[in-house]
Order: structure tokens, then sequence, then C-alpha cells
């Protein structure tokens, strides 16, 4: 992907240029995901076994019955997991920036985050035998309810302004990290399982954590994308937005909603993933032009590629042990947000 | 002015006041490690501890003091038979109530469940709060680590500490035992224990035959994939077997310290012969579980059906039912023999 910069403003619209050169990442990311990991499967086995699956050739390959299995029912769904929830954060981070005009916004900005964390470590702590199937849904109820009390905590100060929102988000977020540390350390003998929770995970059951986020990653991004107009019709003011007939709460209210179920559902069955929902708009923002039209589209695909990658990196480089997947997004993710930052010589905040 | 001149002199005063305090604990503090250092290495064999005590015992005669003390271990100076024990650390529990110092024990921590007759309290080992501590007055106290420098609090009380941390041999293990019978008075009951752990571990093992070809194994921590490697305490039982541990790779260089987190693939990839599973209550973990996790069905554990349940506090403590874990793995190997033959 070229990273060279022009002087001249940029064109608002999304450049079919910039989408197939990401979607080119993603798949080159796909592709990798893929072929690397700890079972040393045959690289070109595993491109021949996937060609001939997409073309409906059993056989295709030389691997066996095992193999096949750790391509099919783990390798190869934690992939799309990945890409899903990378692409999800990312999108989310970038609505949420639109939504506050507010640069360092994330998709954690509203508490999701702290509410997701106390709603797993309550189960982990408290219901034995929980398994894997309630710790989504709690995680997932959690942050949803975080983010619903913030915005009525919010509100209830008064006022439009995006300010107290944020504020009211700190103080909701603040107050349910203290409750989620509080459990965890009066139950000592879950604390491993709840570390490991918050570092985030992408494990899956084959393919069940996929088609669990899927719908809500489809209709959230469906909502999201067709935002993207009025997210930069938005980022002028809220005045101006609503002298132009648009309300400006409504479609924040809007945004905010969906932004925040599709990252719950994220984090839900991916523990919280730190960096994906800031780095990728902003190295997107910095690379194309902060226009939303360009930004929202750009920030899930590429947003879905950085996160396989730094999976393939959380699986592979201590192999065969693993990596927790968000310390990995954070090292890359800072770096690479400090490249892109000294390469655009337009960024001036 | 002149209220200046009386904060200085103020000020000045109880800065002579800290100054004098500080140096004489200081010093206080200073010979300890080497004292314990001194003594660890005497602790290493737990025969030549014995030998040690009873001598001292013999030196200390026409006193009013209980035989065998006053006695000093790992820096801790226990002046008299210990009468008010307090454990924080479940694994010392067990010991103390196998080696016969059961009625010295005034409090254990809240993990303690073993035995069922031990006083459970609600104080936390893993964040102890000292006031809780010194309000069962304890003359002894026992942890398995050392969080916020609990230890030299104590010992400023005047309350001595022994620390046995997680060992990582089982020689290790028996030599805690010992030296808990030497600090509590259970010389003999603590010799016993081991005694009989040793005979009946050697026995264990001896029943089961290795094949040629070792059995590979996965020990399943709990169902993130974390595992442990044979540098472990608890691999180091299974090593007794002959087993061969495929966690090994995923740590060869110890920066795990021996617990790393495994790729699902690479454990579908190794193909253990049997599976030993922690965290069934907490996980849910069960054969049925482990079946089901995608591409599981294709390792031959599963396939045999040798998937072995742990109980947690068992497999984690290092204390007398230790011998119950060997049996354990024993029984489910030779089920597996049986099995194939």
């Amino acid at each position: 992907m070229s990273t060279s910069v022009t002087p001249t403003p940029r064109p608002a619209r999304l450049r079919w240029g910039w989408l197939a050169a990401s979607l080119g990442v993603l798949g080159a990311a796909v592709l990798l995901g893929s072929t690397l990991g700890p079972a040393g499967l045959s690289p070109v086995q595993v491109v021949r076994e996937m060609i001939g699956s997409a073309l409906f050739i059993d056989h295709a390959s030389s691997l066996d019955e095992t193999q096949r299995a750790i391509l099919w029912e783990i390798r190869v769904p934690r992939v799309v997991l990945g890409g899903l929830v990378g692409g999800m954060l990312a999108l989310a981070g970038a609505s949420y920036q639109g939504v506050f005009r507010n640069p360092l916004a994330d998709p954690y900005l509203l508490g999701v985050a702290a509410g997701a964390g106390l709603g797993a470590t309550l189960v982990i702590a408290y219901v034995p035998r929980a398994g894997s199937n309630l710790i989504p849904i709690a995680a997932f109820v959690g942050a949803v309810s975080a983010v619903a009390i913030a915005y009525l905590v919010g509100r209830s100060v008064g006022g439009r302004s995006t300010m107290t929102l944020i504020l009211a988000g700190i103080a909701v977020a603040a107050f349910f990290t203290a409750a989620q540390t509080y459990v965890q350390q009066r139950n000592g003998d879950t604390i491993r399982q709840v570390y490991s929770w918050i570092l985030g995970r992408l494990s899956t059951s084959g393919w069940s954590e996929v088609l669990t986020l899927l719908p809500y990653v489809l209709i959230c991004s469906v909502v999201l994308l067709l935002h993207r107009r009025l997210l930069d019709v938005m980022s002028v003011g809220d005045h101006e937005t609503d002298s132009l007939g648009i309300s400006s709460s409504r479609v924040r209210g809007v945004v905010v909603i969906f932004a925040t179920l599709g990252t719950a559902a994220a984090v839900a069955v991916s523990g919280l993933i730190a960096f994906v929902g800031i780095v990728v708009p902003h190295a997107i923002r910095l690379v194309v032009g902060s226009s939303y039209r360009s930004l929202i589209p750009l920030s899930m695909v590429v947003g879905a590629a950085f996160l396989i990658l730094a999976d393939l990196a959380a699986r592979t480089v201590a192999s065969p042990a693993e990596l927790p997947i968000g310390v990995i997004t954070a090292f890359l993710g800072a770096p690479f947000f400090a490249v892109v930052l000294r390469t655009s010589r337009q960024y001036v905040g | 002015m002149r209220r200046s001149l009386l904060l200085l002199v103020l000020t000045g005063l109880i800065a002579t006041a800290c100054a004098g305090d500080g140096p004489s604990d200081t010093a206080s503090d200073a010979t300890a490690p080497e004292t314990s250092a001194a003594v660890t290495s005497t602790v290493a064999e737990a025969t030549s501890i014995m030998a040690a005590v009873t001598s001292t015992a013999a030196a200390t005669t026409a006193t009013a003091v209980a035989e065998g003390f006053p006695v000093t271990v790992a820096g801790a100076e226990i002046s008299d038979r210990p009468r008010a024990i307090l454990s924080m650390s479940s694994t010392s529990t067990e010991i103390l109530f196998a080696i016969g110092a059961g009625d010295q024990v005034v409090a254990v921590d809240s993990l303690s469940n073993y035995p069922p007759d031990a006083p459970i309290t609600d104080l936390s080992a893993f964040e102890p709060n000292i006031e809780a501590i010194v309000a069962f007055e304890p003359d002894l106290v026992v942890l398995f680590s050392d969080p916020g420098d609990l230890a030299d609090g104590l010992n400023g009380l005047g309350i001595p500490v022994i620390t046995h941390i997680a060992p990582t041999t089982i020689e290790d293990a028996y030599a805690q035992i010992a030296e808990l019978g030497v600090v509590t008075g259970n010389i003999d009951g603590a010799g016993a224990v081991v005694a009989e752990m040793r005979t009946t571990i050697k026995d264990l093992v001896s029943q089961y035959s290795a094949p040629r070809a070792p059995l590979t194994y996965y020990h399943e921590v709990d169902n993130t994939l974390y595992s442990a490697t044979s540098q472990t305490f608890i691999g180091s039982i299974y090593g007794l077997f002959g087993l061969e541990n495929i966690a090994d790779r995923a740590d060869a260089d110890g920066t795990n310290f021996g617990f790393p987190q495994l790729s699902e693939e690479y454990i579908v990839e190794a193909d253990p012969d049997i599976i030993f599973y922690g965290c069934a209550v907490w996980c849910g973990t069960n054969a049925e579980t482990l079946a089901e996790r995608p591409g599981w069905d294709q390792i031959t554990a599963v396939s045999n059906g040798a998937m072995v349940e742990l109980d947690d506090d068992i497999v984690s403590r290092w204390g007398p039912r230790l011998v119950e874990f060997v049996s354990l793995i024993e029984g489910s190997l030779a089920q597996l023999q049986n099995a194939a033959a």
C-alpha cells in the first residue's frame, strides 16, 4: 500500500483504489493466517486444500484427517473470528470518534470493556461449571448495561454536550472496574481465568463463536456504514448539523447504540483486545484523510486484517505456547501507529 | 519567628528519634538472612535436620521449655512448642494435621478446606491482613508466599514465620514436612508421614511397567489450555512413571515458569495418549466437553476415552494427599494398559 501524501485536499468520496488495496491486505492476512501456525501443516497443502474446498473438490490435498480437522475446525474459524472481531472493533472505534468528534475515542470509551469485564468475572468467580457458554452472555449483558448506565447518567446531568456523556462513561467504567477488581481479588482461585479472559483470546469452539458473532457484525456494520455520510456532516458541529435539518442527537444515539452492540458482541467472544479500535482508524485517517465516507469502510477491512495478523503472531511467536493477543495488538499497534504518524506530514491533530 | 524556630526544633527532634529507630532495625534484619541461608542448607536433607535438632534437644534439658526447643529454622526462632499455629497455606494445613500438629492449630486461611476439622476462617492468603492474623495471637505463622512483606511485619511483632513456597521436586516437599515436624515438635509424626509417602509412592510406581515407547500425556490446568511442563512439581510426578509431556516443547527455556498456554492446534497435532484435566468444577470440563472441542475427536486419548479428571485441590498442593494423585495416575495407566491388552 502506498503511503505517499499529496498536499492537495483529499476527495471525500471513498476511492476504489484504497478499498481494493485494503481488501488485498485482508486477503493476504487470511492466507497467511490459514497457512501458518503451530501445527506443522505444509503451507502448499493448506493452499491446495482451501482451493479444493472452494471448488467443492474433496481430498485436493495430501492432508490427513487430523490435519484437515486442525485446519477447518481450529485454524480457519479462528482466522474468521479474528477478522470479525478486528473489523467490528475498528469500525466501532471510527464511529465513536465521529460522533464524539474526539480523536481519542475508542470502542471502550463508554464503559463497554469495564462492563464486559465485570460480567465475565462474576460468572467465572461465582458460577461453578459455567463453561464457556455463560461467560459471553454475561460479558455482553455487562457491556451493554455499562453503556446504558453511562448514557442515562450523561443525559440526567443535562445538556446535549458530548462531554457529559464521555465523563459519565469514564465514571461508570471506573466504578465497574473497581467492582470487577474487588470480585477478582476476593476469589483468588479463579484469578488466572479472569486474567486470561481480560487479556483477550481468539479461542473458538469450532465455528460456534463465529456464528454467534456474525449477525451482530452484519447488522451493526450495515447501520454504521449507512451513517458514514452523516458522520461527515456531524464533523462540522452539532449546531450546524441541526441547522441542516438533521438531528445530531438522534444520529449520535443510533451510532452509539449499534457501535456498542457490535463491540459488546465482539468483546463477549474474544475478551478485551486493546488498541485495535483506536489505532486502525487513526492509521487510515493519516493515510487517506479524515472523511468518514472512506474511514468507516476502510477501518473495518483493515481492522479485520490487523487482528488476523496479530493473532497469527500470538499463535506463532512462542509456538507451541500462546501469547495473549491483547499484548500483541498493543505491541504491534503502538510502533505501527508511530510509523504512520511520522510518514504523514499532513497530520496536524 | 518564634513559632518557626519551635517548629524547627520539633522537626529536628522527630528526625533524630526516627533515625534512632532506623539503624537498630536494619541491623537486626541484616542478621536474619544469614541464619536462614545457613539453616536452609541444612534443611535440604530431611534426615540431617532431625539429627541436628535431636542434638540441640540434648543440650537444653534443664529448662521449662518443651523438648527440642528453642529451635531456629529458616531464620525463624521458635522459643517453645507452638500452641497457636496459624496456617495461611492449604498445603501446610494438610501437613500439620497429618503429622499430629492439628491440635496446635488455631486458625487456617479460607482455602484450607482439608482436613474437614481444620479451623477454617475467612483469612485470605492472597490479600493477607496482618491485623486479622495478629488477632488470633499466633505463636507461629506458616505461609506459602509472602505478599506485601507479611513475614517482616509479623517478625516485627515477635511472631515467628515459616514460608514454604511451592516446591519443584518431591524431595523438597518431604523436606517441608520434616521441617514442620521440627518447628511444631512433631518430629516423629513428620518422619512417619514422609516414610509412609515414600513407600506408597515407590510401590505404586513399581506396579506400572512402562511400555517401550513412552506414553505421551497432556496435563490441562484449565480450559484456556494452560499446561504444566516436566520442570514443574506436578510434571515431576508424572515423570516418575516415565510419561512424556507434550507441553515441554512449549516452554523449553522456562520463560513461562513451566506453565505455558498451549495452542489448540498444537495439542491436536501432538496427539497425547492420555489427558489429565483439572478445573472440572469451575470450568465445567469433563470427558464430553473435551470430546466436543473442535478437532479433539482426532486425539488418541479422546478416542480411547483416556481422559482423567483431577481434583484441583490435590494437584495444586504438595502435602500427604500427593499419594492419592500418584495412585490416580497409576490406576489410569493400568486401566489404559488393560484396555489395550
